[in-house]
């Protein structure tokens, strides 16, 4: 099970991300379970999705964006966004426009190359939950946090940019 | 100049922090090569030929005799006695040795400098007119918007991981010395309706392999508005910016694919949702920022005292000098000086830490202590009185800073090419040399007048080969140094590309080249016509007829 932290702590996680080369039929294989499904798969197994028993919440890969799934949105407690690679960076645009542009107040998740150097930055972006790579240190991706006291932009965790609060 | 509070000194303590552990992991080999290479390139760090090169921020060039003389201590402590100043108003040491990184980090912090996003995939040194404030055609000094966007992009969460690096200028003089168009984004300081003050934006402009123009999105932007548009281009590009191939990933491919129309479309879509939030700009942080600039404390003096006109008479050298290094100033009695770095054998843009010294003490005693690099790799002090000019000028002479040559054929932007640089095709320094020794004559070099001829040692363009009336750019021909060159280009308001002459050149002949080409030009110029005015009258075919004609 690939750890996930939040900003103060390791956490449970009880979602498993499905790649995109999986099939409809994991759904009869595993009952019961908590998926997070490529795009793809969220919109092309609708029917099989909602008879599913479990909870299915869907994750964007960086070269897609959240006006894709515009209508469903603010129906989801939870959206995941992908880096494929750590030196992407367009899923913190991603972030900031669930936030900024949507309005979600749900959860939104790191999955994929998510490693501790780009961790401060994510969280000011949005995301609040990180499934950070099988190979890094939870406690040592804690404390990247804490990397900065504060930054000077209008962010989503510090709204006010530091020249409106000097 | 801009002076650190508290928030801004916790922030650069952080980041030197935040590098020295991620450094400490690299040696430990917890963290791979290719994991730390965006980290250290975004804190200056590249890996060079011989050694790691160091790029240090100077913010729109500006640096105090404090800095200075920290600078001089970095030269001689951390590397082997000089520096260098780049095409983008910043200074390079060749030669520290990666585990001193952070402690030379560290001290720079103890003077508010850093090397942060100087390289990178992210928001560079935002850059000016080298004589931002002291300019007589100044509409407003633009070195306060520089200090708000500095802020703005240091550390930017959301554009740590653009496609490519994306620099930006701001240019507040009627003449642009700033090479704006030449930027990704590229803001000119303009008068609106009601003589209102605001900003006229292109964007998609840039050199490198694929030459552009910027092309203007907004001819106006109130002053309050500039960060959430500045934000909302960013954000279209790091979401639309190719990300599939390196060379096509600046935003002037984007540009260029989208359409500047449809490109400005998305922009304002972005913008809507941000134009009127927390981010727009306050009354009071325009003025925080611009107190920072305030005018120095000049004294009530007039133009051309008899010091100064009875040493133009009696020394010609003195005269010649001031002729080409002595610009006008906005205030009575004062003129903005250059210290022009391309003394023939010196690299260009290479100050020892001796002469970093004593500009240090000669700005605290002719200059208010503030100093600026020009992107053309000069230094300006910019406040000094004309009745010590002289005086400047016997003390720039024993630092052996006197070079006249500033504006003329032998003041060469040139990058520090294959000597040092790991990209570099070719090298470019011994090419500069060869031109610098070919026109050695000072009166010969005034005849031919103003000329400015770019060198750059590979398709990057650090030396800005394409905006070089002459441009010369280092070229692989089955594993040869050879030198491509091109005519007519101009970074000023008039911004153009040069074109390509024809095949390239062996390093020996290029000083012959160059030398016919400023023949051509002495025989078809009109009185006063300045090489490029010529060259966009006649064409580049008499050029090529001769240039040719002589290889056969």
């Amino acid at each position: 099970m690939p750890k996930l932290i939040n900003r103060s702590a390791v956490i449970d996680n009880p979602w498993t991300v499905m790649k995109v080369s999986t099939g409809p039929e994991i759904l009869k294989v595993v009952p019961g379970k908590n998926f997070i499904v490529p795009l793809q798969f969220w919109r092309l197994y609708q029917e099989e999705l909602n008879e599913y028993d479990g909870n299915i919440t869907v994750w964007l890969d960086s070269n897609e964006n959240p006006e894709q799934i515009s209508g469903e949105i603010n129906s989801l407690s939870l959206i995941a966004l992908n880096f494929p690679v750590f030196s992407d960076g367009r899923s913190y645009t991603n972030a900031r426009e669930l936030r900024q542009k949507y309005a979600f107040k749900g959860e939104i998740r790191a999955i994929g190359d998510v490693l501790r150097d780009q961790l401060y930055y994510m969280a000011q972006c949005g995301f609040e939950t990180f499934e950070i790579r099988h190979d890094q240190e939870a406690e040592l991706c804690l404390n990247a946090f804490k990397d900065f006291k504060t930054g000077y932009q209008s962010t989503i965790t510090e709204p006010t940019p530091l020249f409106r609060r000097r | 100049m801009y002076r650190y509070d508290g928030y801004d000194h916790q922030m650069l303590a952080d980041r030197v922090a935040q590098f020295r552990d991620q450094t400490n992991r690299y040696i430990d080999g917890k963290l791979s090569e290719t994991e730390f290479l965006p980290l250290r390139l975004q804190n200056g760090l590249y890996v060079q030929r011989l050694a790691p090169m160091l790029r240090i921020a100077v913010p729109y060039g500006m640096l105090s005799s404090v800095q200075l003389r920290k600078l001089a201590y970095i030269a001689n402590h951390y590397d082997k006695g000089y520096a260098h100043f780049t095409t983008r108003q910043n200074i390079q040491y060749n030669w520290p040795a990666l585990v001193d990184v952070p402690d030379l980090l560290a001290d720079l912090a103890e003077v508010e400098m850093h090397a942060i996003q100087t390289s990178g995939n992210c928001i560079r040194n935002t850059t000016t007119d080298q004589f931002a404030g002291a300019a007589p055609d100044e509409l407003e000094d633009s070195r306060a918007y520089c200090e708000i966007i500095r802020q703005w992009s240091s550390f930017h969460p959301e554009f740590a991981y653009l496609p490519r690096k994306f620099k930006i200028a701001v240019c507040g003089t009627a003449n642009d010395q700033a090479a704006t168009q030449v930027h990704d984004i590229g803001i000119y300081i303009v008068k609106g309706d009601n003589d209102k003050i605001g900003f006229r934006i292109l964007v998609g402009g840039g050199l490198g392999r694929t030459p552009v123009i910027g092309k203007e999105i907004f001819d106006f932007v109130e002053k309050k508005h500039l960060l959430t548009a500045l934000e909302a281009i960013l954000r279209v590009y790091n979401r639309e910016g190719r990300r599939d191939n390196k060379y096509k990933a600046r935003i002037k491919i984007l540009v260029k694919e989208t359409g500047v129309e449809e490109f400005k479309k998305k922009v304002i879509e972005q913008w809507a949702l941000i134009k009127d939030s927390s981010l727009t700009l306050t009354d009071e942080e325009i003025d925080r920022c611009q107190k920072f600039f305030d005018a120095p404390n000049y004294q009530k003096l007039s133009n051309s005292p008899a010091q100064l006109t009875d040493k133009l008479q009696s020394n010609v050298l003195f005269a010649a000098w001031h002729s080409q290094n002595v610009n006008p100033h906005k205030i009575p009695g004062y003129s903005i000086v250059t210290v022009c770095f391309k003394q023939t054998g010196v690299a260009p843009g290479d100050v020892t830490d001796r002469q970093l010294e004593q500009l240090a003490d000669l700005s605290e005693q002719y200059s208010f202590g503030e100093i600026r690099i020009s992107h053309k790799q000069n230094i300006v002090m910019a406040d000094v009185r004309q009745d010590q000019l002289f005086e400047l000028w016997k003390a720039l002479e024993s630092g052996a800073m006197v070079s006249h040559n500033l504006g003329l054929l032998t003041d060469v932007i040139c990058c520090p090419g294959g000597d040092f640089c790991a990209l570099a095709n070719a090298k470019s320094i011994p090419i500069a040399e060869s031109i610098q020794r070919k026109f050695d004559d000072h009166e010969e070099l005034t005849n031919i007048g103003e000329m400015n001829l770019n060198i750059s040692g590979c398709m990057n363009a650090c030396g800005h080969h394409h905006v070089g009336n002459i441009g010369i750019l280092g070229v692989d021909k089955k594993g040869e140094e050879y030198y491509q060159v091109s005519l007519g280009g101009s970074s000023k308001n008039n911004a153009s590309l040069g074109k390509i002459i024809g095949p390239s050149f062996a390093q020996e002949e290029i000083s012959d080249v160059v030398e016919t080409i400023v023949g051509v030009y002495k025989d078809k110029r009109n009185d006063d016509e300045k090489f490029i005015d010529t060259y966009n009258r006649i064409g580049i075919n008499p050029f090529k007829e001769k240039v040719y004609a002589k290889a056969d």
